[in-house]
């Protein structure tokens, strides 16, 4: 299912903001991999559950990538796929970042960078004083690591040994004006969180079965998942390109990004 | 006023399993009380105010009631990225509670003085802003903030403010409260400067000058209208805060006033728009920051001459 969902997702995506003119086009398909494997596979969540308080619960704080993330989930079942066509237009249902307001499964809006971990960590600590044992899984961006909210919320998360924090980071190496390592470098990487006290796992952010083993592994700590991601998966003039977070696909773009989808169905 | 707060809360801790206590390691001597009695219900979440902010949202829509507690300016401006979108955006019943707001922290310098607050966290959507007086106003705001789920913003003294009511005031309507009579001229306090402006009417009975003073610890809502009422036969209000004038109480008053129509003089006193460098206690700054009792008495006298 993550694979079909991943398909969709990307083809809706890519529609989605070529028709309204909506940026982050890059951060979306770098993401949607991701996603889909936490919506269609890993985390334990439904569309027809989004108010059972036992769901585990999916917090995208890369507010960014909605095109991507509303996508998997109307795909997934959330809301109806009709809503995609309005995306980022007036009066439609779903903005240019994550809204969590009269869309069925979202669980917090997000948009500004650093918000939903420790939103996710109060989650945590809730769940953990009411003996709720469900996970939380949190998907940041790499270029939001250098907002220092994460790092206060990766401390407690440690301090307080919450084994059902999930993180997972996005990696793509770029940001809006350049490589994260030019603009304010991140590595050693894994060795910051590990050093926050997190159990740390590196995969292959495109291969689903890497994703899926890598997130249904448990721990008595936090865990990071790394997930070596390109900016721009599936389109090849938009892969690891610095520009695609900010263009806008034109026509003859989103005609060539659809056929490249197309005869590329496998993923990496 | 801290001390009656943690006191309130940890008697609302006792029947209401919700509330909870968060603190940004600040509160020594002060919290620990509630800790001990109520540890499931206590977080000391460290010196990283964004990370409480969030983590009381992530609380809240869980369904607890987190107060989020620190001194002057951090429970507010340092995390208010969190508190507009994490906590308003999505209309969380997160409490912040900021001890020793105003000049109450003079000597600690401008970093520690909580003046521009009000005019902040105002603004923000939903958000109720309350500025108790005294203990018992204190503990009447507890009441109210947990009557309803939604955003709130407690701003609190330091300790030792004498009371202004016998009993636990009611807020629910938002309506000032009347502490002293008075024919002439209205004066309204906001918070704990309450004491100024009662120690200005007294100077200013034998210069035949009768000032009415009331206590408005409900600055959002306002109630405009039972503000408009309070000064009924005088000539006009002085508005008194512990804040800069830009935006704080005598603002929501003026704005108040203006949407509903009423022409009731208004004179808003509070801090000068300027970072103060002046190093000394809450009176000693005062006296140098423009809202000295010479300065606030002169300016109530002129104001009620001036539209008598």
């Amino acid at each position: 299912m993550p694979t079909e969902l991943a398909r969709q997702a990307r083809r809706s995506a890519l529609a989605m903001c070529s028709r309204s003119g909506a940026s982050h086009i890059g951060a979306a398909l770098s993401v949607i991999d991701i996603l889909s494997v936490l919506y269609g596979e890993v985390a334990d969540v439904s569309p027809h559950r989004t108010e059972d308080p036992s769901r585990d619960i999916v917090l995208v704080s890369k507010g960014h990538s909605a095109s991507g993330v509303y996508a998997v989930m109307a795909h997934a079942g959330y809301f109806p796929v009709e809503w995609l066509d309005d995306y980022y237009l007036d009066g439609s249902h779903l903005g240019g970042h994550v809204t969590a307001h009269g869309i069925p499964g979202v669980e917090l809006s997000t948009g500004a960078l650093g918000h939903a971990l420790p939103f996710g960590v109060g989650r945590a600590i809730a769940d953990k004083l009411d003996g709720i044992d469900r996970r939380i899984f949190v998907v940041l961006s790499d270029g939001e690591c250098a907002e220092g909210s994460n790092w206060e919320a990766a401390l407690m998360a440690a301090h307080h040994a919450l084994r059902n924090v999930t993180v997972i980071v996005d990696r793509n190496g770029l940001q809006i004006l350049g490589r994260t390592e030019d603009v304010l470098g991140l590595e050693p990487f894994a060795d910051k969180w590990r050093a926050f006290g997190w159990e740390v796992e590196e995969v292959e952010g495109h291969d689903h079965g890497e994703l899926g083993r890598a997130l249904h592994t448990r721990s008595q700590r936090p865990r990071a998942i790394i997930a070596n991601t390109t900016k721009g998966k599936g389109v090849d003039f938009m892969e690891d390109r610095v520009e695609w977070h900010t263009l806008v696909p034109n026509d003859e773009h989103l005609v060539t990004a659809l056929a490249q989808l197309e005869t590329n169905t496998t993923e990496a | 006023m801290r001390d009656a707060f943690v006191r309130k809360l940890t008697e609302e801790a006792e029947t209401n399993e919700d509330v909870m206590l968060l603190v940004g390691d600040l509160g020594f001597g002060v919290v620990a009380a509630f800790g001990d009695a109520y540890p499931k219900q206590f977080l000391n979440c460290g010196v990283a105010e964004q990370s409480m902010v969030g983590v009381a949202a992530g609380l809240a829509a869980s369904g607890r009631r987190p107060f989020v507690y620190s001194i002057s300016n951090f429970p507010s401006l340092r995390p208010l990225e969190q508190i507009r979108n994490d906590v308003c955006y999505h209309g969380l019943g997160v409490t912040l509670v900021a001890v020793g707001t105003g000049l109450a922290y003079g000597a600690l310098g401008y970093t520690h003085h909580g003046v521009e607050d009000m005019s902040i966290l105002r603004s923000l959507p939903g958000m109720r802003v309350y500025t108790p007086a005294d203990a018992l106003e204190c503990a009447a705001a507890v009441d109210e903030i947990l009557a309803d789920p939604s955003p709130a913003y407690l701003r609190l003294g330091k300790n030792k403010e004498p009371l202004m009511h016998d009993e636990q005031p009611d807020l629910s309507t938002g309506a000032p409260l009347l502490i002293r009579e008075g024919t002439d001229v209205t004066v309204i306090a906001a918070g704990p400067i309450i004491t100024q402006a009662l120690a200005v009417a007294e100077e200013l009975e034998p210069e035949g000058v009768s000032v009415r003073v009331l206590t408005c610890p409900v600055i959002k809502p306002l109630n405009a209208e039972a503000v408009h009422a309070a000064a009924t036969g005088t000539a006009g209000i002085v508005t008194l805060e512990e804040h800069t004038v830009l935006g704080g109480f005598g603002s929501a008053v003026l704005e108040g006033f203006a949407l509903q129509g009423y022409r009731t003089p208004v004179l808003p006193l509070g801090l000068a728009d300027a970072a103060t460098h002046i190093i000394g206690g809450q009176e000693w700054i005062r006296e140098r920051a423009g809202l000295s009792t010479d300065h606030v008495r002169s300016s109530v006298a002129a104001f009620a001459r001036r539209n008598a």
